[in-house]
């Protein structure tokens, strides 16, 4: 087997949950060292240990430069030297600044929207398209590393009770220009509740809710239901909630136990998004809608009837 | 200023299409439009520049197709590079990147807009390659960018909120949906649209070696394409008043309540 080096991506000193994915499948196809730009390595060395990781390599910190260049830069000039079978990402948005500025580097090609990667001859690539109904699996020619840019959620986080991983140094050359772009700032915005592409519940509200001041009622059915509320980019693009509500290809994959989605047609850029939901109950007053397809419960019927019924039944 | 702006043609997305079996990519039979993410690119670049600067696009597509760009001139880009070569059928993302960092060279652009990713390929590598190729400095996920002096200023999504990045120009910046409102084309915009000049060239124009895009540049094959496993089909019921019941049976059974 060979290595996999796998692109951990931290947030105040604990591993993102789409990294200790990645490593639970990186463990199966070879040996694991974590890639890391900014902040402290030492900190997540014994988290990353744990869920395989054997070494951990750290550039330190930035100082407000972006991980893009950076990382990209000194994962190019480590690859000519250890040829690691696959770099793996996972798309985020650090994710895929790496992988396309490492790419351009090594002159060699990123796989994305990968759900899943199985060793087959050489690692293969598996990408859903049209909304999840066929996949496309594709593998590398030629032998330069290959790079897979993975979706959230594709596979289970699962700690191995590994020791900590062995920390050492990445060494970022000198950038010029291309490291001139600095964070001067940063900006959190709160919202209560479980985290959307966390939450055991979601709940989503579309177009079919017909205005802004009917959204509440997805909120106060989350709340009931001690869930996450979403929605689809219809509404987002039409400002009636902010873009970090957004389900779908360009918003947030969820994978919560059930997802309710109310007057929301099932496109396929917002079913890419929650298809993974364990179970998945549809309000549409449209017998035709997509989103019917993939339901396991569908109810035929009017949002504004259906939903504050059901916010009454479910009591305080 | 110049602002050069990635614009991609698609098929409509309102029509799919399919995949061909026998050269394993997209087949392409209907009318090409412009990629709605790039509008936003588009509107960015004729804010930014005012009265007084110039927008220039950059697009890669087979046969010289327009219909895209014209829509894009006609909301008031000045002019256009097409490129279009029988070599460059299957190329992936990095070889897009090569084919339009050339062009953009070729434009000499003060800033360079791009979506964060296209409607149809949905990679989001292509922007960040081209600007490592052209050696740029880049902001990505940007929802909203101002430009002052020989500065960009970008506010750039993050998982829980965003960060504002500065960043000297010469620059790349990939916008999201809703960075701004795309205008719509005015007739007077599309009359003009029809005298606007648009280059077309080929590889051998851009200087870039035909085997290093395409299929032969690619450095990946597609091994085989399936149907996915299908979600079995759930139970479907007309309300006839009692809908939030069968919910609340349901997410009983499921022990959520
Ligand atoms: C590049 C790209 C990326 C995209 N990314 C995303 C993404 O990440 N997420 C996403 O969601 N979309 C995304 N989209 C947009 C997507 O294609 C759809 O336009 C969008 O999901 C539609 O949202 P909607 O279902 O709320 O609206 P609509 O499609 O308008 O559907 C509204 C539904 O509500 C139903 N309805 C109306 N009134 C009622 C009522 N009173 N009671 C019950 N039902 C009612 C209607 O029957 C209809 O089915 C993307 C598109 C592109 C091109
Ligand atoms: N063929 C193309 N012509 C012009 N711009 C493109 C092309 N392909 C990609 N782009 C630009 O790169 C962005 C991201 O594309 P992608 O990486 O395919 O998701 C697009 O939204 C465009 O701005």
């Amino acid at each position: 087997m060979g290595t996999i080096w796998v692109h951990a991506e931290t947030n105040n000193g604990t591993v993102s949950t789409i990294t200790l994915e990645l490593l639970a499948k990186a463990r199966e196809l070879g040996d694991v060292v974590a890639v890391h730009a900014g902040g402290d390595a030492e900190q997540v060395a014994a988290e990353l240990g744990e869920h395989g990781a054997g070494k951990v390599l750290s550039t330190g910190d930035l100082d407000g430069g972006l991980p893009g260049p950076a990382l990209g830069s000194a994962l190019a000039d480590l690859a000519a030297s250890e040829a690691p079978q696959a770099i793996l990402f996972g798309t985020t948005y650090g994710g895929r600044d790496v992988a396309g500025r490492l790419s351009a580097k090594l002159d060699a090609p990123v796989i994305t929207n990968i759900v899943d990667i199985v060793d087959s001859d050489g690692l293969v690539g598996i990408e859903p398209v049209f909304g999840g109904t066929t996949n496309v699996n594709t593998k590398f020619t030629g032998s330069k590393p290959g790079i897979f840019l993975v979706r959230p959620k594709s596979f289970n986080a699962e700690p191995t009770g590994g020791s900590p991983a062995e920390v050492g140094a990445l060494t970022v050359p000198e950038l010029g220009a291309t490291g001139s772009a600095k964070v001067v700032s940063q900006f959190v915005e709160e919202s209560d509740g479980p985290k959307l592409d966390e939450a055991g519940v979601v709940v989503s509200g579309g177009r079919g809710l017909g205005e802004a001041d009917k959204y509440h009622m997805i909120e106060d059915l989350a709340k009931k239901l001690g869930g996450a509320a979403g929605a689809s980019r219809a509404i987002v693009d039409a400002g009636w909630v902010p873009y970090s509500y957004q389900v779908g290809q360009t918003g947030k994959v969820v994978k919560p136990d059930v997802y309710i989605a109310a007057g929301i047609s099932g496109a396929t850029q917002h079913m890419v998004g929650m298809k993974g939901s364990k179970t998945i109950i549809a309000i549409n007053k449209d017998p035709e809608a997509p989103i019917f397809s993939i339901a396991d419960l569908g109810i035929i019927g009017d949002v504004h009837k259906v939903l504050p019924a059901l916010i009454a039944a479910l009591g305080e | 200023m110049k602002v050069a702006v990635c614009v991609k043609q698609i098929p409509d997305p309102a029509d799919p299409g399919e995949i061909d079996p026998n050269t394993k990519t997209l087949k392409r039979d209907t009318k090409l439009i412009l990629d709605e993410s790039d509008s936003y690119g588009v509107e960015m670049a004729l804010q930014l520049v005012g009265d007084d600067g110039e927008v220039v696009l950059v697009s890669m597509v087979p046969n010289n197709e327009r219909n895209g760009l014209n829509n894009a001139l006609a909301m008031g880009a000045h002019s256009a590079l097409l490129v279009s070569d029988d070599a460059l059928s299957g190329s992936d993302a990095l070889g897009t990147a090569k084919v339009l960092a050339a062009a953009i060279k070729r434009v000499g652009a003060d800033l360079v807009l791009a979506a964060t990713e296209s409607s149809d390929g949905y990679t989001g590598t292509v922007p960040e390659q081209v600007a490592e190729l052209l050696g740029l400095p880049s902001v990505t996920f940007a929802k909203e960018v101002s430009v002052d002096g020989g500065n960009v200023a970008v506010k750039r999504q993050t998982e829980d909120g965003y960060d504002e990045v500065t960043c000297p120009l010469p620059a790349l910046v990939s916008v999201t949906a809703g960075v701004v409102e795309p205008r719509y084309p005015s007739f007077k915009g599309i009359m003009a649209a029809k005298s606007k000049p648009v280059e077309e060239l080929g590889l051998a124009d851009l200087g870039i070696d035909a085997a290093s895009v395409g299929w032969a540049g690619g450095g990946q094959e597609i091994v085989s394409i399936e149907p996915a496993p299908a979600r079995e089909a759930g139970e479907i019921i007309e309300d006839e008043g009692d809908g939030h019941e069968r919910i609340v049976a349901f997410l009983q059974e499921l022990k959520v309540i």
